[in-house]
C-alpha cells in the first residue's frame, strides 16, 4: 500500500526539498513488523515471562495519605503460607532516588523518594514494604497480614492548602513548594499592560489523569551468577535510566545489572520515569539470588501510579486594537504530589510551560512564573504532552476572550497573531523552525466551512458550536535544549549501532524504546532506503542495554527524530563501508562505485562489473585477508545523534464541532478535523495513528477523566468503575490531512508525531463546547467539563 | 474451601485438564497454567476486555469467570486465529488498517470481534462500532479498530454469498 491508496490520508508536499532523503521504503505505509507476533497472541509481555523458580513480588501500601509510620510489623506476613520474604525500608537498606535541577535553593528545593517509604506516608498507596510468595495469589494474603502502625498527619490536596498550611509534605520544603522560577520578565510588560486596548485575563485548570498504559507496569528480576548480573526485565521506556537507578540505588556497578525490555502495552509517559517498585524487585532479586516477577493490579496503576496534568494557569494578555497581543503575563502552579520523578524532577512542567508558553503566536512582551507544589497525593511523571496541553489551553482560552472583547472571528485572532516568518526567535529566546502553523489554520478553517458547519452551527436548533486549537510542538530535544532546564541528568543524543551479517541480513540498534510507535518498522525502512535493500531484511533490536552503550529511551516525540537519525548515520556509513570494499575487489577507485538500489554494489563506468553485499559480507567475515589492508573485519558502523540548538517544531491545527445535548449536558463530538505537519512522514499510518490515539487521549482529558482526591488525600478512582476510560462511543472518527515542512536538521527530514494529537484536542474541545454556550453567557476554562456544568449552563443555572 | 479441582475443559480444540484452586480465574489458567499468553490481562474487574476470549462461541472476560466455571466448555484464544502459517482474514485487516499500536488490547479485540461477526454477520459499521464499546483501547482512537471490523464483515460477507 503506498502513502495515496490509504483512505482518507491527504499528502501534500510543499516543495520536494528532501528529494534523495525519501526512497522506496520512507512515505510508504508498509505492512508493520510488529504485526505478526502481535496479532496471534505470541507477542511476549512483561508479565507473559516466566523463569523456573520465580518468587511473585507485591506492596504493602500506605492506606492513608499523610502519617507518620510509627511501626511495621510483618511478623504475620511472614508466617502466611507460601510467602518467601517481606522486607521493609530498614530491611533492604537502599540508596534512595533523588532527581536534582543545577538551580539555587531559592528556585528548587531537592528532595528524596526513598524505594520502601522509611518514617513517613507521603500519599495513599505508596509502598512500605515487599512481600514475596510463591504464587500472587499468597503475595495478596501476604499483604493482607501486614501490620502498618502510624500518626495521621494533616493532608495536603489542593493549592490553597500547600501553600498556608503549617503541615510539611518534606521537611526541606516549607512553604511545600519544590520550583519557583520566574524564567522571563522581559521589557515592557507592564507598559503593554497600561496602554492595551483590551486585557483579557482567564484562569485555566486541567484535572489530574492518568496516562493509563493498557498493560500496567510490571518487572521480572532475576540473578545470573555466571554473568554477575542482575537482569532486570521491565516495561520501561527509558531502559538505561532504569539501570543507572537500580545500579546506583543498590551501590553497585552498573555493568552488574543488565536491563531489557519485553513487548510494552503502552507507556505515555508514566513509563518514561523509573519507578521505585522496578528498584525494590531488582534488590530482592539480588539477595534471594530467585527470580522475582510483581504485575501492578490496576488499581495500584489508578491509586500508586504515576499521575499527571493537574495545573493551573492564571493568564492575563494585553491586546491592541488591532487584535495583536502585545504581552503575556503568566503564573502556572502545578500540583506534582509527593516526589519529585527520576530523571526529570518535579520542575519538569512549570519549565516547559514557562518556556514555552507564548505557543505559535508573535508575543512581544512576556513575563512568566512557574511553581511546583508537592501535595499528598500519587507523584506525577510527563505524560504526553507534558504542560502542553495544559499552556496551549491556556493561550488558546485567550485568543477566544479577545475574539470576543474585540468583536473579531477567533480565527481572525489568531491569524493576526500567528508566527508566520522563519526561523523566528521569540521573546522566550526560543527558536522556532520552519512550520505551517497559518496554514494548517487556513485548511482547518477552510474545511469546517466548506462542510458546511457554519451554516449548521447558526440556523440549527441544537446548541452547536465549533473550536479551534492552532500549536506548535518541540520534539527530539537535544543536550542542548534540555541543558537549558538546568538539569543535572541531561538527556538528548541517541546511539546507533549497525550490522550485516554473512547473508546479507541487517540488524541495527537504538537506545529508543518502542511501546507501540511502530519502530520495527519505520527505523527499518530508514534503514533498507539507505541501503538499498529490501526493508525486510532489517531488524530493530531496542530494549537491552548490553547492546548499547547508552540510550535515552522514548519520550518527548525524540524517536524518528534523533534515534531514527542515528539509525541513518550508521545506515549510511555502513553503505560506505560496503562501496569501499566493493572498490578494492573491484580492482577500482572507490569513487567508481555505488550501492545499485538492488542489494549490490556496481562499478560505474563499467555495469556488468558488480557485488552483492553478500559476496562482500563473505569476504568482510570467512575471508578477510582478502579485505584491503586499511579495513577492519566485518560489516558494522556506529552512529550518534543530538538535535542542535533549539530543537525542531511539529505544528497542527484541529477544529472540533460539538453539540451539548440540552436534556443531559453531555457534549458529542460531530466533527474532528487535524492537519498537522511532522516534516517528512515516513509511515503515512502510522503518524495518523499517532495523531488519533493522540486526539483520543485529549478529548479523554477535556470530557471525561479525572483523579480526585477528599480533604484526607482519598483517591476517588480506584477502578475502570470511577475512572472514565472513553470508549469507541465517545471518540468519534479523525479526519487527517498532513502539511509537510522537512525538517533541515534532522538525517530524515522527520520532526516527530508522538504527542501532537494530545496537546490539541483539550484545547479544542472547550473551546467548541464554549462556543455551544455562546448564548448562555457561560464561560468554561476547567477540564474535564461535567454534563452537569454544561446543563446548569445551558438552562441559565450558572 | 481451597482444596484444588480438576478441572477438564477444550482449548483451541485440545482437551486440557488442569488442577486449580477454586478461586484461580480462566484467564490465570489461560496465560500461566497452560501458556497461552495471548490472552492479556488489564484490569482484572471486568471492564478493559483485554482478556476477552470465547467460551462455547460467546465473548467472555476470562478475568471474570472462575475457571471452575469453564468445565467441560470448549474455549477458543487469540492463538487458535492464525494455521500457523497465515495470519486470518481478521487479523490480516487489523494489521491493513493499523488497527494495532502496543498490541496489548488486540488479542481482546480479535475474539470479541469474532464473536461479533459470528453472532451478527450482517452487521453494518454503526452496529459494529457498538459492539465493540466493551473493550478498551489507549493507543489507537478505535477508529481504526472499527474499519478493520467492519472490512472483514464486508468481505466475509462477499465470499459467503
Ligand atoms: S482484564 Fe478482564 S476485563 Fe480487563
Ligand atoms: S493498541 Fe495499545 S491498547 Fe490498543
Amino acid at each position: 500500500m503506498t502513502a495515496t491508496d490509504v483512505p482518507g490520508l491527504e499528502v501534500r508536499t510543499a516543495e520536494p526539498r528532501f528529494e534523495g532523503r525519501r526512497g522506496r521504503w520512507v512515505g510508504a505505509s508498509i505492512p508493520r513488523h510488529e504485526d505478526p507476533r502481535l496479532l496471534t497472541g505470541r507477542g511476549r509481555f512483561v508479565d507473559d515471562i516466566a523463569l523456573t523458580g520465580m518468587l511473585h513480588a507485591g506492596f504493602v501500601r500506605a492506606t492513608v495519605a499523610h502519617a507518620r509510620v510509627t511501626g511495621i510489623d510483618l511478623s504475620a506476613t511472614r508466617a502466611v503460607a507460601g510467602v518467601v520474604a517481606a522486607y521493609d525500608a530498614a530491611d533492604l537498606a537502599l540508596g534512595d532516588i533523588v532527581a536534582l535541577l543545577d538551580r539555587p535553593a531559592e528556585e528548587f528545593t531537592p528532595t528524596a523518594m526513598p524505594i520502601l517509604a522509611k518514617d513517613k506516608v507521603r500519599f495513599v498507596g505508596e509502598p512500605l514494604a515487599i512481600v514475596i510468595a510463591r504464587d500472587p495469589y499468597a503475595v495478596e494474603d501476604g499483604i493482607e497480614a501486614a501490620v502498618v502502625e502510624h500518626e495521621v498527619l494533616d493532608a495536603i490536596v489542593d493549592e490553597a492548602t500547600a501553600l498556608r498550611a503549617s503541615t510539611r509534605v518534606h521537611d526541606e520544603a516549607p512553604d511545600n513548594v519544590l520550583l519557583d522560577v520566574s524564567m522571563f520578565d522581559t521589557p515592557g510588560v507592564d507598559e503593554a499592560f497600561s496602554h492595551a486596548h483590551v486585557t483579557v485575563e482567564v484562569t485555566t485548570r486541567s484535572g489530574r489523569q492518568n496516562a493509563l498504559p493498557l498493560e500496567t507496569r510490571g518487572v521480572v528480576a532475576s540473578w545470573d551468577a555466571r554473568d554477575d548480573q542482575l537482569l532486570v526485565q521491565t516495561c520501561t521506556q527509558v531502559p538505561h535510566q532504569v539501570r543507572t537507578l537500580v545500579a546506583r540505588c543498590l551501590d553497585v556497578p552498573e555493568r552488574t545489572v543488565r536491563v531489557t525490555v519485553p513487548d510494552m502495552g503502552g507507556g505515555f509517559g508514566q513509563k518514561c520515569v523509573v519507578g521505585r517498585e522496578e528498584v525494590a524487585v531488582a534488590a530482592v532479586a539480588r539477595r534471594l539470588h530467585r527470580p522475582v516477577k510483581w504485575i501492578e493490579d490496576r488499581r495500584e496503576a489508578l491509586t500508586a501510579g504515576f499521575l499527571a496534568r493537574e495545573q493551573t494557569y492564571r493568564t492575563r494578555a494585553a491586546f491592541d486594537a488591532d487584535g495583536h497581543i502585545t504581552a503575556l503575563d503568566v503564573d502556572v502552579v502545578c500540583d506534582m504530589g509527593a516526589y519529585s520523578c527520576y530523571p526529570f524532577t518535579a520542575g519538569i512542567e512549570p519549565l516547559m510551560a514557562s518556556a514555552e508558553m507564548p505557543s505559535v503566536y508573535r508575543v512581544p512582551a512576556y513575563r512568566v512564573r512557574g511553581r511546583a507544589l508537592t501535595s499528598n497525593k500519587a507523584p506525577t511523571a510527563p505524560y504526553r504532552g507534558v504542560s502542553r496541553p495544559q499552556y496551549v489551553m491556556a493561550i488558546e482560552r485567550v485568543m477566544e476572550k479577545a475574539a470576543r472583547a474585540l468583536d473579531l472571528d477567533p480565527v481572525e485572532v489568531r491569524r493576526r497573531n500567528v508566527i508566520t516568518e522563519f526561523p523566528y526567535t521569540g521573546v522566550n529566546a526560543v527558536t522556532y523552525d520552519p512550520g505551517t502553523y497559518r496554514e494548517s489554520l487556513d485548511l482547518a478553517e477552510a474545511t469546517i466551512r466548506e462542510e458546511g458547519w457554519y451554516d449548521v452551527r447558526a440556523s440549527d436548533d441544537r446548541a452547536i458550536g465549533i473550536g479551534f486549537c492552532c500549536f506548535s510542538e518541540r520534539t527530539g530535544y537535544g543536550s542542548e535544549a534540555f541543558a537549558k532546564r538546568k538539569m543535572t541528568v541531561v538527556p538528548g543524543f541517541d546511539l546507533s549501532e549497525i550490522r550485516m551479517d554473512t547473508t546479507g541480513a541487517v540488524v541495527v540498534t537504538s537506545g529508543t524504546m518502542n511501546h507501540g510507535q511502530s519502530h520495527e518498522t519505520t527505523f527499518a525502512q530508514i534503514v533498507a532506503d539507505r541501503l538499498s535493500i529490501d526493508v525486510d531484511r532489517v531488524k530493530l533490536r531496542q530494549g537491552d542495554t548490553e547492546r548499547i552503550a547508552y540510550g535515552w529511551g522514548t519520550f518527548a516525540s525524540r524517536s524518528v527524530t534523533i534515534g531514527g537519525s542515528a539509525v541513518a548515520l550508521a545506515s549510511e556509513r555502513l553503505g560506505e563501508l560496503l562501496c569501499r570494499v566493493a572498490a578494492h575487489l573491484l580492482e577500482t577507485r572507490p569513487e567508481n562505485v555505488a550501492m545499485d538500489g538492488d542489494g549490490g554494489v556496481v562499478q560505474l563506468d563499467d555495469p556488468t562489473r558488480r557485488l552483492t553485499y553478500e559476496e562482500i559480507a563473505d569476504v568482510a567475515y570467512l575471508r578477510s585477508h582478502l579485505l584491503p589492508k586499511d579495513v577492519e573485519p566485518a560489516l558494522t558502523a556506529t552512529a550518534s545523534f543530538d538535535v542542535p540548538g533549539d530543537g525542531t517544531f511539529s505544528n497542527a491545527t484541529h477544529a472540533v464541532v460539538v453539540e451539548a445535548d440540552r436534556g443531559t449536558g453531555a457534549i458529542r463530538i460531530l466533527r474532528y478535523v487535524c492537519v498537522e505537519d511532522c516534516g517528512v512522514v515516513i509511515h503515512p499510518q502510522v503518524v495518523d495513528g499517532q495523531c488519533r490515539g493522540g486526539i483520543a487521549q485529549g478529548i479523554a482529558g477535556a470530557l471525561f477523566e479525572e483523579v480526585t482526591y477528599d480533604e484526607h488525600g482519598e483517591p476517588s478512582a480506584a477502578s475502570f468503575i470511577d475512572y472514565l476510560v472513553p470508549t469507541v462511543t465517545e471518540i468519534p472518527d479523525v479526519s487527517i490531512s498532513h502539511l509537510e515542512t522537512p525538517c533541515a536538521f534532522t538525517e530524515n527530514g522527520a520532526k516527530g508525531a508522538g504527542e501532537g494529537g494530545t496537546i490539541g484536542a483539550p484545547a479544542a474541545v472547550l473551546n467548541a463546547v464554549n462556543d455551544a454556550l455562546r448564548h448562555t453567557g457561560v464561560e468554561l476554562d476547567v477540564t474535564p467539563i461535567h454534563p452537569r456544568t454544561v446543563l446548569s449552563a445551558l438552562e441559565g443555572g450558572l | 474451601m481451597n482444596d484444588p479441582h480438576l478441572l477438564s475443559l477444550t482449548v483451541n480444540g485440545t482437551e486440557e485438564e488442569v488442577l486449580v484452586e477454586p478461586r484461580r480465574t480462566l484467564a490465570d489458567v489461560l496465560r500461566h497454567d497452560l501458556r497461552l499468553t495471548g490472552t492479556h490481562v488489564g484490569c482484572e474487574h471486568g471492564v478493559c476486555g483485554a482478556c476477552t476470549v470465547l467460551v462455547d462461541d460467546a465473548p467472555v472476560r476470562a478475568c471474570l469467570m472462575f475457571a471452575v466455571q469453564a468445565e467441560g466448555a470448549d474455549v477458543r484464544t487469540v492463538e487458535s486465529l492464525d494455521d500457523g502459517v497465515r495470519l486470518s482474514d481478521l487479523q490480516q485487516s487489523f494489521s491493513e488498517h493499523h488497527a494495532l499500536q502496543c498490541g496489548f488490547c488486540t488479542p481482546g479485540f480479535l475474539m470479541l470481534a469474532e464473536g461479533v461477526l459470528a453472532e451478527s454477520p450482517d452487521a453494518e459499521r454503526e452496529e459494529i462500532r457498538e459492539a465493540l464499546s466493551a473493550n478498551l483501547c489507549r493507543c489507537t482512537g478505535y477508529q481504526t479498530i472499527v474499519d478493520a471490523v467492519h472490512a472483514t464483515a464486508t468481505s466475509r460477507r462477499e465470499t459467503t454469498a
